[in-house]
């Protein structure tokens, strides 16, 4: 009896002081990539899907410049096998709509949608941590209706979503994570190109930042660090850059279709680090311009040189 | 019991007869002959047949006639007491159809309040304009106190408000139907009413409770103090209209509480099992709550405590009185009142049959008399229909057209007191408005939603019904505690700190009842061939500033401005920053240069909207802050010499 107490009020007992633990236990990272991704040496690591208007101004729909560049890296049963899970994982940032080019074109999103699930997916989740409201930033992006359409379970953030992970970066610690986008079997990142005016250009690695929940306005004070940090802690199986309508300027919200310009492409990549080193030129912008590549690309998370990698255009 | 006089009048010769027949042969009691429900009461003047009822009694007594056969008293219910024959059909089931409509009513008013917030849609495309898809006003809209008041105070009636017009009349005919059989708040009070004194309030203090008490005339002081207020400008009434505080306690106060109390169970349960059977329920059932009746995320409401403080007084004080609220204080249960008068339905009496066994008072809601002996209230009547129903000797008749003498259909007031409660209502406004809160020294956080109309003007017409803080989906908008005065209490303000205005978001508007709020459009509120519509203006505290002060690169507020062009402009520079660490020997730190985006604000060009101030990183006071200056609805209220016009009307 007196031993059980004993060991109750010790387990109770309060020593008082200050000292909380924090950041213990090991890093956590979300490694989705294929082991074997680069053994058919036939397909391509990085495509780039271009399209034109034909004589009649009519433009190729997002379905098939995605095709395109899939195909030139082994179509998606490549990337997705039976039963996986897939998360898709668009930028659904700003209450914006598909002509602004702030969020990604909701075609491409249905079209990653319809390969993932034709190539055997079991479920397909379409999820992002907006800044603006999500349920007006999901519908008036048209995601919604476009990922719903195409067969996805489509997930709005939601306090409840979110769990505390180890990034264990250089500036990112802990943080809340949305679990939603990492309880997956394969991962796949379909980002926006577009100007960022601090970050100067966005895509692939930025777009992380919508796994993150809690109060992301701090990242700022040192962006370049912060996407590296997450570019870390997120490695994608496939990264889809989505550039068939790219905000040029007043990035990365826009609003003003006059800041927006029609390259009709689509660049998909095995490496998130070359997907946006190639991306950033599609706006005029250069990889040693972007600190966050040159941090990504020495951390060995992947190759700023794209030109190394097995590159099609298509 | 005390004959009743028509009665005593038609005696004449059968005089001593009759006496003899009530004091010697207790039954058959007249009103016990079977002629259930075609009694003719007694104060009715055509209540000169008596005589023909002595008659019918006669044979009865002394052979065993066909008649007698007929009157035999029967008792039909033994478990009822008194005579045992049931109320009428027709009225036990209006009863039900009562309890029925009550319990509809709740419902349909919890789900318009559940419903009061955007949500999205997968069907919906991305240009399909973002509205709610019912109308979870409607409510507010069918209140005649909203009304009347707005009507005193605007001289119109704002779109929907005709409906309450519908109610007016309904309340002309059937009397306060509303407050029995609709009313969401009256049904909760109902419901308390029942259930908290169901130890205390039994029996006897039940049915003193329950009579008629002076105190009851207290909400009508109130309705004519509101109404005079509304008069002088003011719809201050709103503060104490049951449909108002309905949406904003449950609104404000009780759903986001339980939200947060779930939230914190769940999570608790969470932390402490690490089931994933058990997690995955919890995500479940936390995507339907925050899918049906709440939000996605916590809302937190200003100074919301007291409200539902004042919630839970009003509920609790029906332990000592019965529909506390609805008897004494409420004032459209008042307005209702006062037109009940008219009501072609109501009650009658036969007071000579009554025994008083008080199983009306029992269980009466309005407290109006229904018990034999007095007049009944008609202004306080709920008409629930209960005292019919509870009453064993067939005294109570609901009937239309009935005839009015054991009735009082005017409310019951001193003269002085009303005249002096409203010109209490009348003065409060300009108390109210010389303690320096509207002309001078308006409240620099005071910021309005956005299509608000002119403060005087939206001070004539909110009601401080809470939906537009409900709906706003950004959690913006919040009860004012005294920073718009005493007069300004609950009215809508943005704390952009807890939430910004969304951009294209325009429900507030379509869900204010009385057009504080103008339904605007996306394209007004944008300014897309017009200019936009501003609630203030935003300010940079230069030394609170990360690029200003502290050499450190931010410009989160410039990522988050809205409009287009940016208000938030940023100038880039080359500044001297100390480094961290003292250099060596003890020299201080040496300099180094950062390359800066400093932010500034265009105010031609900003709309007051927040979101800078809302995601600016200093957490406890931001650097960028908006105040109510500059802001579209006043024309004083003004930074800018190009938009002082002092030839419009202020």
């Amino acid at each position: 009896m007196l031993a059980g107490a004993a060991l109750v009020a010790r387990s109770a007992w309060d020593k008082g002081g200050l000292g909380v633990a924090t950041g213990q236990g090991a890093r956590q990272v979300r490694d989705y990539r294929l082991a074997d991704s680069t053994k058919d040496l036939a397909n391509a690591e990085l495509a780039i899907a271009r399209g034109v208007r034909d004589g009649d101004g009519k433009a190729p729909s997002a379905e098939e410049l995605v095709t395109r560049a899939l195909a030139a890296m082994g179509t998606m049963s490549a990337f997705v096998s039976q039963g996986d899970v897939v998360v898709v994982k668009p930028n659904i940032g700003w209450d914006r709509m598909p002509i602004h080019a702030a969020n990604t074109n909701p075609d491409v999103v249905g079209a990653v949608v319809k390969l993932a699930l034709a190539a055997g997916a079991k479920k397909v989740v379409v999820a992002d941590g907006s800044c603006n409201d999500p349920n007006r930033c999901f519908q008036r992006s048209g995601i919604w209706k476009s990922a719903y359409d195409n067969g996805a379970e489509v997930v709005l953030p939601a306090e409840h979503h979110y769990r505390t992970m180890r990034l264990q970066g250089d500036v990112l610690d802990e943080w809340p994570v949305f679990t939603t986008l990492v309880n997956a079997d394969k991962v796949i990142n379909v980002p926006v190109a577009k100007h960022h005016n601090l970050a100067k250009f966005t895509a692939a690695m930025k777009n992380w930042y919508g796994v993150l929940g809690g109060r992301r306005n701090r990242l700022h004070q040192n962006i370049d660090t912060s996407i590296a940090d997450l570019a870390t802690f997120m490695r994608p199986t496939l990264t889809i850059i989505d550039a068939t309508r790219v905000l040029m300027r007043n990035g990365p919200q826009g609003g003003n279709i006059d800041d927006t310009r029609e390259l009709l492409t689509v660049v998909a990549s095995v490496d998130q680090v070359a997907a946006d080193a190639y991306a950033c030129t599609l706006i005029g912008q250069h990889r040693d311009n972007l600190p966050y590549l040159k941090t990504a690309h020495d951390r060995g998370i992947g190759t700023m040189y794209w030109e190394n990698l097995r590159t099609k255009e298509v | 019991m005390e004959p009743h006089s028509s009665v005593r009048l038609d005696i004449g010769l059968d005089r001593v007869e009759s006496g003899h027949v009530h004091h010697e042969h207790v039954e058959p009691i007249p009103w016990k002959t079977g002629r259930v429900g075609a009694v003719d009461a007694i104060d009715r003047d055509t209540s000169w047949v008596a005589p023909v009822t002595a008659s019918a009694i006669a044979p009865s007594v002394t052979s065993p006639s066909p008649i007698g056969k007929l009157t035999k008293p029967k008792k039909q219910d033994p478990t009822r007491p008194g005579s045992g024959i049931p109320a009428r059909f027709r009225i036990r089931t209006l009863v039900w159809v009562r309890r029925f409509s009550q319990v509809f009513f709740f419902g349909l008013f919890c789900y318009f309040v559940f419903q009061t917030g955007f949500r999205g849609s997968f069907a919906a495309s991305s240009d399909t304009p973002v509205r709610l898809p019912y109308p979870v006003e409607a409510y507010l809209l069918s209140d005649p106190f909203v009304g009347a008041m707005t009507l005193l105070s605007t001289h119109t009636v704002y779109r929907g408000l005709l409906w309450s017009v519908g109610m007016l009349a309904l309340t002309m005919v059937f009397g306060r139907v509303f407050c029995g059989w609709i009313c969401p708040f009256g049904t909760l009070h109902h419901f308390f009413a029942w259930i908290w004194p169901s130890r205390v309030g039994r029996g006897g203090s039940r049915v003193e409770a329950n009579k008629t008490h002076t105190y009851q005339r207290v909400k009508y002081y109130l309705m004519y103090g509101f109404l005079l207020s509304a008069v002088f400008g003011s719809a201050i009434g709103g503060m104490f209209d049951p449909i108002c505080i309905a949406v904003r306690s449950i609104g404000l106060g009780v759903v986001p509480a339980a939200q947060y109390l779930t939230n914190r169970s769940v999570a608790e349960i969470d932390s402490h099992v690490s089931s994933r059977g058990v997690q995955s329920v919890a995500d479940h059932s936390q995507d339907f709550l925050s899918s049906t009746i709440w939000q996605s995320h916590q809302f937190y409401f200003h100074q919301t405590w007291l409200i539902l403080f004042l919630l839970v007084a009003v509920l609790f004080a029906n332990r000592f009185i019965p529909r506390f609220w609805c008897r004494v204080l409420c004032p459209l249960g008042a307005f209702l009142g006062v037109f009940a008068r008219f009501a072609l339905f109501g009650m009658e009496k036969d007071h000579a049959k009554c025994t008083d066994c008080n199983l009306c008072l029992v269980n009466c809601q309005g407290a109006d008399s229904p018990q034999g002996g007095v007049k009944w209230r008609q202004d306080e009547c709920h008409m629930c229909l209960n005292c019919e129903t509870a009453c064993p000797e067939d005294v109570i008749k609901f009937r239309f057209l009935p005839n009015r003498k054991s009735a009082i259909s005017k409310p019951d007031l001193q003269r002085r007191t009303a005249l002096a409660s409203a010109a209490a209502g009348a003065l409060f406004i300009p108390v109210a408005r010389v303690a320096d809160s509207l002309d001078v020294n308006y409240h620099s956080k005071v910021i309005r939603p956005p299509g608000a109309v002119e403060e005087r003007a939206f001070l004539e017409r909110c009601i401080r019904c809470a939906e537009c803080m409900k709906v706003c989906p950004n959690n913006a908008l919040h009860p004012a505690f005294f920073e718009a005065g005493v007069e300004g209490m609950w009215t809508p303000i943005l704390i952009a700190r807890i939430g910004y205005c969304e951009h294209s978001c325009v429900l507030c508007g379509q869900v204010c009842p009385t057009g504080a709020i103008q339904k605007i459009s996306e394209k007004e509120k944008l300014g897309i061939g017009q200019p936009p519509i501003k609630i203030g203006t935003a300010f940079y505290d230069h030394g609170r500033c990360l690029p200003w002060s502290m050499g450190t690169p931010c410009i989160v507020c410039e990522e988050f401005c809205p409009t287009s062009p940016k208000a938030i402009w940023v100038e880039e520079v080359d500044a001297p920053v100390r480094d961290k660490v003292p250099g060596p020997n003890g020299e201080p730190p040496a300099m180094k240069i950062v390359h800066l985006q400093r932010p500034h604000v265009d105010p031609s060009l900003c709309i007051g909207c927040g979101a800078c101030e809302k995601v600016c990183p200093v957490q406890d006071q931001p650097a960028v802050y908006i105040t109510s200056v500059g802001e579209t609805r006043s024309k004083t209220n003004v930074i800018l010499l190009e938009n002082t016009s002092y030839n419009q009307k202020t």
